[in-house]
């Protein structure tokens, strides 16, 4: 069952950090990065595969990430993905600025939307 | 790295389709462990990755840079464009084509003569050193640098030392026979000084140059062009030490040339060394010109200062050695000026007409797109309306003329590679040290055109189609029976331009054709049919008594009189219109002596046999012709042309003078006959000659002989009888240049005949193209006024009336067009004057025959849409839309 997705889509922008993010404990293919990432946010992100590897290719383009043909777990072939040292920097630069933005957002939240609609 | 990827967009796309494969199994692989059954496993594994298509999709965008993907997109569209009207893109492919062709070509030979350094070591320090006269009357056009004697040369470099090295160099023709039986055959070759090569730094292909001790007199060595090293020894490198006959005596072959080396032109078979077989006297002359010096300089020293110290030495000599011909200066020249001085003008003029051709052309197809533009008016005003920028909307435009452009230019460029190789072919005096081939410049040059043609063609439409209020253009309905009066404007701007180009290119080609016309029908002062022409040249070897040289002509005009068909046989140096063949200088016995060199009777040399002018039919205007009793060293007779007659004995009878030749054994001669003049070259004004007895008997290195055979019927037939007689007399003994005498003459023509033609073709092209621009427009005018006509004649106009109407509005421009070309053209052609004969820039017939022309193709290329817009049907008319 697919569950569902209304909740689930991805802020834009944040699926290039996350990718970065789980590369962090080692390197993995595209399945077992969106695993990962399903897995950490309790099922509640849901990958898109249509994204995804787009945005793996994007990464590589940009040479935050390497990429090698190797075998899987259950020893298939399969395309995997390492953190290069720039990839490292990018994600401590996105990290930073994700952490300043959902601050900031909590903020505002904070005050509440009614006083906000008073003034 | 971000620009490369879009080159790896497929294997990009191929790495994915391998990753989702992964993905697809894993995904199945944990389902099943979830204890799925494989379909349902599989199924779900597809349902969670969704669309595989899209994935690809967004992919392959990201891929693609933003500035890619539209030119991608714009040609994609433009093609469509294009092959929607496939007869529209055809012409204007074809009429890019031929012009970008034909400017190619031209740039190609333009840049192989002119601007392509030789293929020397440091061409730019090389420059060719000449004696200049300073009285105004040597220095008309073509003689202002005089060939170098070979004394001066001695003294140039022997006493200064601005130069590096100074090489000398002369032209010479050899018998060469064969070791093993090969025919014999007269060649050309150049004497070169021991150092020439060196000094250009060509290396021979094989062996060595000549040594210093082997450049004197009696020096034996060779030296083989690549061309005669692979067509006579078939390239065989043994040849090297070998000897080889030139006229009867031996050469030691010491080295081949490279292929490259065909300075200076591709005729000049072997070198010798320049003293080879020079008479020992005229090494020391100072008056005695023939030769060509190259001088290098020496690094950091200015040519003006190297030039200083030459020029001092020349003008000494020339003191000392004054009244006789030694010029006072000396005056440089760079070596691809030296080389091209004949064709520079002409090829100058054939590069303008192919630009205006390119122009035409170009105008052409804008005019052609302007009226496509007209019916996509509402397209593109809709696309604006909808927020298509303005840049976007004429970038899609100039796409489309690119692509024209693009095709044209390809194609063009690969018919130029054909053409350049058959003009290089035709045009005869095209030097060819250079080699004459494509190179990347001329690639760059090419593509250059094909942006600037798709530039003009392009811009010019797609302003005029984008610029519009979106409003007006909306409006601008063909049922409110006005059409864009801006753009009709703009078509007809184009159009008067076209026109004009096209009457400065049809005028000029007309004076050019007139003048080849002028010369073709000039009169050389001899007959000229039914002759057949040929020379031979007697080896000094075994002709060494002037007895056993007159004894070989004699006895072969004896057996050449005596051939059935023969009506008469001329034998001498040079034959009229055949060339030069050199002049000296003369002193009047009894005349006061002149003031200076400038002021010495000069006078072209030329032998002449007894029957000479009888056979060529020059007419004998006083005294006698020469008899057979003129023959051995002491008959000093010389017979002269009217020309010198009348200019050097004025109200006299110079029969019976005599004149003191210096060049001529220093002795005097008696003036035993005046007879008409003669042209040396059709194309060139007659100058006075003096004829000496060809049976006086000459040793000397050059002695050349050319015949005449006047014959009843076609001339050529005659030649193998006549070269059996010769065989049969001496059958070691070569013949050149078998040629009619119209042949000799058309070949002095050729060049005038092909700039005349190629100017004439590319006018031609001109007026179909400009022709088919007013048809196009006139066309276009009436389709867009069909309403308003059919009001006009449902209001009670008449058809005559329409035909009329219609009718002067193509004129109009035709008119215009031409009064600016008439007087463009008359500034144009003063450009080329020198290369007319017997017209001038104003000449009634040509502009008056052009004028016909073009208004004669102007209403038949009108005609045809007023006659149609006369022969409407109102009701139709007026419910067209």
């Amino acid at each position: 069952m697919k569950p569902q997705a209304t909740d689930a889509e991805m802020l834009k922008g944040t699926l290039d950090m996350m990718i970065l993010r789980t590369l962090v404990s080692g390197d993995a293919h595209g399945h077992t990065i969106a695993k990962i990432i399903e897995r950490s946010s309790e099922d509640v992100l849901e990958v898109e595969q249509g994204s995804l590897y787009p945005a793996l290719h994007r990464l590589e383009d940009r040479g935050w990430v390497s990429s090698f043909w190797g075998a899987s777990e259950n020893n298939r072939k399969a395309k995997f993905y390492r953190l290069t040292a720039a990839g490292k920097k990018q994600l401590l630069r996105e990290t930073q600025r994700w952490r300043q933005m959902t601050r900031a957002i909590g903020l505002v939240m904070g005050e509440g939307p009614a006083e906000r609609g008073a003034q | 790295m971000s620009w490369l990827r879009f080159f790896r967009r497929r294997q990009s796309d191929a790495d994915l389709q391998n990753e989702i494969a992964s993905f697809l199994e894993e995904e199945t692989a944990d389902n099943m462990a979830r204890g799925m059954s494989r379909e349902d496993a599989h199924r779900q594994a597809r349902i969670k990755l969704g669309s595989v298509q899209k994935a690809r999709e967004t992919l392959w965008t990201q891929n693609t840079p933003p500035a890619l993907g539209t030119l991608a997109r714009d040609i994609r569209y433009s093609m469509r464009t294009l092959l929607r009207t496939p007869g529209f893109s055809l012409i204007a492919v074809l009429v890019i084509a031929l012009c970008i062709g034909a400017a190619t070509s031209l740039f190609t030979i333009v840049r192989s003569v002119m601007l392509r350094p030789l293929p020397f070591n440091d061409p730019g320090r090389l420059v060719m050193l000449y004696e200049h006269f300073r009285a105004p009357q040597m220095n008309t056009d073509g003689f202002n640098y005089n060939v170098v004697a070979p004394a001066d040369f001695y003294d140039w470099r022997s006493k200064t030392n601005g130069f590096q090295d100074m090489a000398i160099w002369r032209y010479g023709q050899y018998n060469l026979t064969g070791e093993r039986g090969e025919l014999p055959e007269v060649i050309h070759v150049g004497g070169g000084s021991w150092n020439l090569f060196p000094l250009l730094g060509v290396k021979p292909a094989l062996g060595r140059s000549f040594t210093e001790s082997e450049d004197q007199i009696d020096g034996a060595a060779v030296m083989l062009s690549w061309s005669i090293f692979e067509r006579r020894f078939a390239g065989d490198a043994s040849i090297i030490g070998r000897s080889i006959h030139l006229d009867g005596k031996p050469y030691t072959v010491v080295g081949v040339l490279p292929a490259s080396f065909t300075y200076p032109d591709a005729t000049i078979q072997l070198w010798v060394p320049y003293k080879a077989g020079l008479p020992e006297d005229i090494l020391h002359h100072h008056d005695f010109h023939f030769s060509h010096v190259i001088a290098r300089l020496r690094p950091g020293v200015s040519l003006a200062s190297a030039l200083s110290q030459v020029s001092a030495i020349q003008y000494r000599l020339h003191q000392q050695y004054s009244p006789a011909p030694v010029a006072e200066d000396v005056a440089p020249r760079s070596m691809n000026d030296d080389l091209s001085k004949g064709v520079k003008k002409p090829l100058t003029v054939l590069l303008g007409a192919v630009g205006c051709m390119l122009l035409i052309g170009c105008l052409n197809v804008a005019n052609l797109l302007v009226a496509r533009g007209a019916s996509r008016q509402k397209e593109v005003a809709i696309r604006s309306a909808l927020g298509a920028p303005r840049a976007t909307l004429i970038r899609e435009q100039l796409t489309e003329s690119l692509l024209i452009c693009i095709a044209g230019g390809v194609t063009g460029t690969a018919l130029s590679t054909a053409a350049t190789r058959w003009l290089a072919h035709a045009w005869k005096d095209l030097p060819t040290a250079q080699g004459i081939h494509v190179d990347s410049m001329v690639l760059l040059f090419a593509f250059g055109l094909i942006f600037a043609a798709a530039l003009i063609a392009g811009l010019l439409p797609a302003l005029s189609t984008t610029g519009k209020s979106v409003i007006k253009s909306l409006l601008t309905s063909t049922r409110t029976g006005s059409s864009s009066v801006s753009r009709t404007a703009l078509r007809k701007t184009l159009l008067t331009i076209e026109i004009a180009v096209t009457v400065v290119l049809l005028i000029s080609a007309g004076l050019l054709l007139k003048s080849f016309m002028h010369l073709r029908s000039a009169d050389v002062g001899s007959i000229t049919d039914n002759l057949l022409t040929l020379g031979y040249s007697l080896p000094q070897q075994k002709y060494d008594t002037p007895a056993k040289v007159n004894a070989f002509n004699e006895a072969l005009l004896e057996r050449l009189r005596a051939v059935p068909g023969v009506r008469g046989v001329a034998l001498g140096s040079t034959l009229p219109a055949a060339g030069y063949g050199g002049d000296d200088m003369f002193l009047i016995k009894n005349h006061p002596l002149p003031k200076s060199v400038a002021d010495m009777p000069d006078a072209i040399t030329r032998t002449a046999d007894p029957g000479y002018f009888t056979a060529l039919g020059i007419p004998l205007l006083r005294g006698r012709f020469f008899t057979n009793d003129d023959t051995g060293d002491l008959s000093h007779k010389v017979i002269i042309s009217q020309q010198l007659a009348k200019q050097y004995f004025p109200g006299e009878n110079p029969v019976g003078q005599s004149i003191h030749v210096e060049a001529m054994h220093d002795s005097d001669f008696e003036i035993v006959g005046v007879v008409g003049d003669t042209l040396w070259r059709v194309d060139e004004a007659g100058k006075p000659t003096m004829y000496f007895p060809v049976l006086m008997g000459s040793v000397g290195a050059i002695n050349f002989q050319a015949l005449a055979v006047h014959t009843e019927s076609n001339p050529l037939s005659y030649s193998v009888t006549v070269q059996k007689q010769i065989a049969a007399l001496d059958p070691e003994l070569p013949v050149s240049d078998v040629l009619t005498m119209d042949q000799v003459i058309g070949e002095s023509l050729g060049n005038a005949s092909l700039s005349a033609t190629l100017v004439l073709g590319f006018a031609i092209l001109s007026l179909i193209l400009a022709s088919v621009g007013l048809y196009g427009v006139l066309q276009y005018l009436m389709t867009q006024r069909t309403t308003e006509l059919g009001i006009r004649m449902a209001l009670g106009a008449s058809r005559d009336h329409l035909l009329q109407l219609i009718l002067f509005d193509g004129l109009r421009p035709a008119l215009f067009g031409l009064g600016i070309g008439v007087a463009a053209s008359l500034l144009v052609s003063r450009l080329f004057q020198s290369m007319l004969s017997g017209t001038r820039p104003v000449d009634p017939i040509v502009l008056g025959g052009v004028t016909a022309t073009l208004l004669a193709v102007a209403v038949l290329a009108c005609l045809v849409p007023a006659w149609r817009a006369s022969h409407l049907d109102p009701m139709q008319a007026l419910r067209t839309e």
